[in-house]
């Protein structure tokens, strides 16, 4: 009983209600009239769309960053790879190629100056990062409209300049992961390309934590004081993070708008850093402590849940109450991960 | 004489860098005011109603900043709260003064509730206040949802088919609020040239700030700058840290929902999901343009701020249409600027807090090595 409850209060209870909220879900799924294969084929697609996205948390995690509130600043790197990839007229394959190229030069200057602003703020990194990812969306929201964009795939059809909200990336990089080596099973049908492309990058990230800079990086999150008196560079190891977040979100938004089928500008980055934080605190992270399985497991559960809750629940009660339970769920877990850790350092 | 100067220079910098986000905006709008073309008086009667609007909201933030828990993002709850009690007037359909009285009635310990809930969870999380009550606002949002989208109609009683939604239970997307339109600000009515100037809820207002000068002279107001300076010294002289806390988000909460339902009656109509999740960004950035920072905000910085924030709101869009041509490019400009704003000013508080940490520490060693 003893081992019972320490293993509860290690696991976390909302953790364990929403493990059990999808485990019900699976359970009653069949006599709802869901089919399964269908509802894990959206899982797992939905899993290979955000992976990487869940994964860019890692690292300032690590370095003692805090949750990436921020996420944003990154998409937009994102964003701008990708536009100016079908500006540049590249197509197919090569579209997705250059996009990550292009997206580069622009993920490493935010995610320096990002960095170089958190590290004068420590401490208060999280609530700072929130409003830089919305002051740089909203920014952005100006160059969208102002930039010279002229691709007339891109362009509003009748001021010829200014961006559309939403741009279809058929003809470029349109599922050109998702639809490599893709296995179909009756029902089920797997993006085999793009878990691998998650998986390449889970296999760097793994592979960095554990060379010496990566070390570094823990010991920075995990103990500055003694990383600093064994001659780290603090500062600099916090940037580092922060960049390869950024870059990574950058990369992540590709690979969404790749599966989507649509790239987002405008309003779309808004939100988008609560679903990738509570992925991974749902995967038994803290906001000191994130391991590449709390990256997988959590963005599973999230992204079940997600697909899970819309078709069970309208098929039994006939109302779409996902939404609800989704905005509650997921920042129900990030309110539970920002009072624990006090908790634990009082 | 030259260190005089290099006094009154070193002065004049530490002013500027402190007040650094107003004199911003007011540079910014000295640019946009003439661009957008429009007349004195229309500004004058935009602003004052504005005002009228706006600043219950911001003063209702002022509380907890006392008692140095930071921007109370929480302050969402209690504009729920608000909303709530308006949906239940509109449903009973009372009219006028007596409606806005019940609506703040049936708010109150909604917001006292949450606001208790609030303060709980954030005395959980000391030194991340202001993270944590950002993320309870969207967790309370969903609840929120759950509850008028879900509950009201179907679980909680409500007939009027105004405000329900066709299929029979949860509210509309917008309700229309014409029991209660303006019925504050026509209470006194003033006209001065063709400005409208709405006194009642100016006195309204005016009653508010001398509660809030009031209250800061209280025993629990001086206890509350206390557990601001420094908890532990406050907790070993006696005061009940966590209870002066949990105490200054509740009235925090029940301020924003009667400044809720205020800002609503002008407005005429309910955003019903929408409405207050804006709220709070706009009431703190306001605040932050005033020239208030994290820790330290007065009743001059909520009208300062909230004159400089509106105004930059009012004239944007038609400035931007002046300029580029298109009015989407001011109102994106104006959502920037309010964000830019907050981080700005946090990034100075967080740098400041560090340097005032670091003299500290400086002076500490100074006084060990003289002795």
């Amino acid at each position: 009983m003893n081992k019972m409850q320490r293993f509860i209060k290690e696991f976390g209870w909302p953790r364990l209600i929403i493990a059990a909220f999808l485990l019900s879900l699976v359970v009653i799924a069949p006599f709802a009239g869901v089919n399964i294969g269908t509802s894990l084929t959206d899982t797992i697609m939905r899993f290979s769309m955000n992976g990487v996205m869940v994964l860019a948390m890692v690292p300032m995690i690590h370095s003692g960053c805090g949750l990436n509130f921020g996420l944003p600043l990154g998409i937009i790197a994102g964003l701008l790879g990708g536009t100016l990839a079908m500006q540049f007229g590249f197509t197919g394959k090569l579209s997705f190629l250059m996009a990550i190229v292009l997206c580069t030069p622009f993920a490493l200057l935010f995610g320096w100056a990002y960095g170089k602003l958190l590290n004068r703020v420590k401490g208060g990194e999280m609530m700072i990062a929130t409003y830089v990812g919305f002051a740089s969306v909203s920014f952005m929201c100006m160059m969208w409209l102002l930039l010279p964009y002229s691709n007339p795939q891109m362009v509003w059809g009748y001021g010829g300049s200014g961006l559309r909200t939403t741009i279809s990336t058929e003809g470029y990089y349109y599922h050109v992961l998702s639809d490599f080596l893709n296995i179909k099973i009756g029902h089920l049908s797997i993006p085999t390309g793009s878990l691998l492309f998650f998986a390449l990058l889970a296999f760097l990230m793994w592979a960095f934590l554990h060379t010496k800079k990566g070390t570094a990086m823990t010991a920075v999150g995990s103990n500055p004081i003694y990383a600093r008196a064994s001659g780290i560079k603090i500062d600099s190891i916090r940037t580092l993070s922060v960049i390869m977040s950024t870059w990574l979100g950058a990369v992540g938004i590709l690979v969404y708008e790749q599966a989507f089928g649509f790239i987002q500008l405008y309003n779309g980055p808004f939100y988008m850093a609560l679903p990738a934080v509570s992925a991974i605190l749902i995967g038994g992270a803290s906001v000191n402590k994130a391991s590449i399985t709390n990256v997988i497991v959590g963005t599973f559960l999230f992204q079940g849940i997600v697909t899970m809750t819309p078709s069970v629940m309208n098929s039994i009660i006939h109302t779409d109450m996902s939404e609800v339970i989704r905005i509650i769920v997921s920042n129900g877990m990030i309110l539970y991960a920002l009072t624990r850790k006090t908790e634990e350092t009082r | 004489m030259i260190k005089k100067t290099l006094s009154q220079d070193k002065s004049i910098k530490e002013f500027v860098l402190n007040n650094l986000v107003p004199i911003m905006f007011i540079v910014i709008c000295a640019i946009c005011i003439p661009v957008s073309g429009y007349s004195a008086p229309a500004l004058v009667q935009e602003m004052l109603t504005r005002i009228a609007r706006n600043s219950f909201l911001v003063i209702s933030l002022l509380v907890p900043i006392m008692a140095g828990m930071g921007m109370n993002f929480g302050m969402t709850l209690g504009a729920m709260a608000g909303q709530i009690g308006l949906i239940f007037i509109t449903e009973w359909g009372v009219v006028g003064i007596p409606a806005l009285v019940l609506a703040a009635i049936v708010s109150t310990p909604i917001s006292i509730l949450l606001g208790w809930m609030c303060g709980k969870i954030l005395n959980n999380a000391k030194g991340r206040e202001m993270v944590t009550s950002y993320i309870i606002s969207f967790f309370m949002n969903g609840v929120y949802q759950f509850i008028v989208l879900y509950c009201m109609g179907s679980v909680i009683p409500i007939k009027n088919s105004a405000i329900l939604l066709p299929r029979g239970y949860g509210i509309r997307n917008s309700v229309n609020l014409i029991n209660i339109r303006r019925v504050l600000d026509n209470l006194i009515p003033l006209r001065i040239g063709t400005v409208n100037v709405p006194v009642a809820t100016y006195l309204v207002i005016a009653l508010l700030c001398f509660f809030i000068i009031w209250f800061r002279k209280t025993k629990i107001g001086q206890d509350m700058r206390a557990v601001s300076q420094d908890m532990e010294v406050a907790r070993r002289s006696g005061i009940k840290v966590e209870h002066t806390r949990l105490l200054s988000v509740i009235i925090s909460t029940v301020l924003a929902g009667y400044g809720m339902i205020i800002y609503l009656s002008n407005m005429g109509s309910m955003n019903t999901y929408n409405a207050h999740s804006q709220i709070g960004t706009f009431s703190i950035a306001a605040l932050l343009v005033g020239g208030a920072s994290v820790a330290k905000a007065s009743i001059g910085n909520v009208f300062l701020g909230v004159i400089l924030f509106h105004m930059l709101f009012y004239v944007s869009p038609q400035a931007g249409k002046n300029l580029f041509g298109q009015a989407q490019l001011g109102e994106y400009f104006r959502v920037f600027v309010s964000y830019g704003v907050i981080t700005i000013a946090l990034v100075l508080y967080e740098m400041k807090k560090r340097r005032a940490a670091k003299l500290g520490g400086l002076t500490l060693a100074k006084a060990q090595e003289e002795k």
